[in-house]
């Protein structure tokens, strides 16, 4: 009896993406120049990060034509975003044969408590965290795949930085800790227990952990790589630069060979303008989509 | 026993650390020098294009089938398998090119069709293999020199050709060392 949806199958879906880069496209014509360029997945969207910002208003999921569109114009998975707690946002999705759902605080939350339960989903989720405590309620909600939230659209790494060490940070604590003490470490991170005893063990978390939010050149790419993330995800990065194949190129090989800083200089070559990026102290607190998600 | 394990993108490090429990000296190869003594090779999971266009630019095809045709063992699950084939579905050109076998790239549908399920793998012996297909690839057609291993609801999903060994589903996830070891020994014998 074939068993879909299982743990195993989820999980490992993401497992085949790790070393690899995740870009965001919102039409068929970037997502091929994606795939050309050696991405792991595309993740279909209206408008990238950069331009939700610009636009304001309610961000929600992309028009399942955009997403459609792109799903027929590539052989790699696709993911899309749904918004923080829509179910249903997130059952079309799953409907429509999407590979992979962001439930994502790029777009405007739709609960203000609650996230949806991923785990009575057959297709898997990524979700974004801060910190080690919403990385493990996460995946205790079912999600099979975690990545930083780090900024979106700001092409400014600090955040990313700041939550991938973060979470780095606190597995080396859980490690560290006793048996015994990791009832109060539970209490103390929100997380459940289960989860946490299964990190002290391996030193790590359960799922695949990507970088995500701010990520701009080669370099950042595999800057993330070397704090210890298993894949990059770009969003606008890529097409809000001035040669968006080269950068795509670039990007990921830079990811593979992230340590070959020889080479990751040669990749930083003549690659042209990178987008333009975002002073993070110049962004109100309503502006920051990192703060969202509970 | 050093085994090169291709590690531009994907699941390479579950395949490394379950070589490594078998006792060989897995390592991970990005680059052609560190194939150099490498008695045999594996190229895991992840995305065949990517893979496919990081081992062609950065010069990994010739090796890989320089070793295959000293008689080196070759072990390539699920997009591996991909990398391996001579002709894949719907593409004009291939990766290795090393197999006499078309494939079929995720031909068991999109990923809520990815599935588990308990095969029959007769050179493992009478035991179910727990086997995972993530956005599996099949073959669809083998040449005269390949040997079916499993087949899964009449879709070729493991096949053997001499020294080159290829899979669907991923060994390397489930924890059944079986598969692994039968690599290895077909290494033992080269």
């Amino acid at each position: 009896m074939a068993k879909t949806g299982t743990d195993l199958v989820k999980r490992g879906m993401a497992e085949m993406q790790k070393g690899g880069v995740i870009m965001d496209v919102i039409n068929a014509e970037q997502a091929k120049i994606a795939e050309a360029a050696g991405a792991v997945a595309v993740m279909a969207l209206e408008r990238v990060p950069s331009d939700i910002r610009k636009a304001g208003g309610v961000a929600r999921m992309a028009d399942p034509t955009v997403i459609e569109e792109v799903m027929k114009a590539v052989s790699i998975p696709v993911m899309a975003k749904c918004r923080i707690g829509h179910i249903v946002e997130a059952r079309i999705l799953e409907a429509m044969g999407v590979d992979y759902i962001d439930e994502s605080e790029v777009l405007t939350p739709a609960d203000d408590k609650f996230h949806v339960d991923k785990s009575k989903f057959t297709v898997p989720f990524v979700c974004g965290a801060k910190d080690l405590g919403e990385a493990v309620r996460r995946i205790a909600e079912g999600a099979s795949m975690i990545r930083t939230k780090g900024e979106p659209g700001t092409g400014n790494i600090i955040e990313a930085v700041k939550h991938q060490r973060m979470m780095q940070m606190q597995i080396r604590h859980i490690q560290s800790l006793s048996e015994d003490e990791l009832y109060a470490e539970a209490k103390n991170l929100g997380a459940p227990l289960h989860i946490l005893r299964e990190i002290h063990e391996t030193g790590k978390l359960p799922v695949v952990n990507f970088a995500a939010g701010g990520i701009a050149t080669p370099a950042d790419a595999a800057l993330m790589m070397e704090l210890g993330s298993d894949g990059v995800f770009v969003g606008s990065g890529i097409f809000k630069s001035e040669n968006p194949e080269k950068f795509a190129r670039a990007i990921v090989q830079a990811t593979t060979h992230y340590q070959d800083y020889e080479l990751i200089g040669e990749l930083s070559k003549n690659l042209g303008t990178a987008m333009t990026g975002i002073d993070l102290n110049t962004l109100r607190p309503e502006e920051r989509m990192a703060s969202r998600g509970w | 026993m050093k085994v090169g394990v291709i590690a531009v993108q994907g699941a390479f490090r579950e395949h490394i650390r379950v070589l490594r429990e078998l006792g060989a000296d897995a390592v991970e190869v990005r680059r052609a020098n560190e194939l150099d003594g490498a008695e045999a090779v594996v190229i895991p999971g992840g995305e065949s294009t990517a893979i496919g266009k990081l081992m062609r630019e950065y010069d990994l095809l010739q090796p890989v089938r320089d070793l295959a045709s000293a008689g080196k063992p070759i072990f390539g699950t699920c997009a591996g398998m991909i990398v391996l084939a001579n002709r894949i579905v719907g593409e004009e050109t291939n990766h290795l090119g090393l197999m006499d076998v078309e494939v079929n790239r995720n031909s068991f549908g999109r990923q809520k069709d990815s599935f588990e399920a308990d095969l029959d793998v007769p050179v493992l012996g009478p035991e179910p293999y727990p086997a995972v297909f993530i956005r599996a690839p099949h073959i669809q057609s083998v040449g005269e020199r390949v040997e079916v291993l499993a087949t899964y609801e009449g879709r070729i999903v493991a096949v053997q050709q001499d020294n080159l060994l290829a899979t669907s589903f991923h060994p390397e996830l489930t924890g059944d060392l079986r598969l692994h070891a039968y690599f290895l020994g077909l290494a033992k014998r080269s």
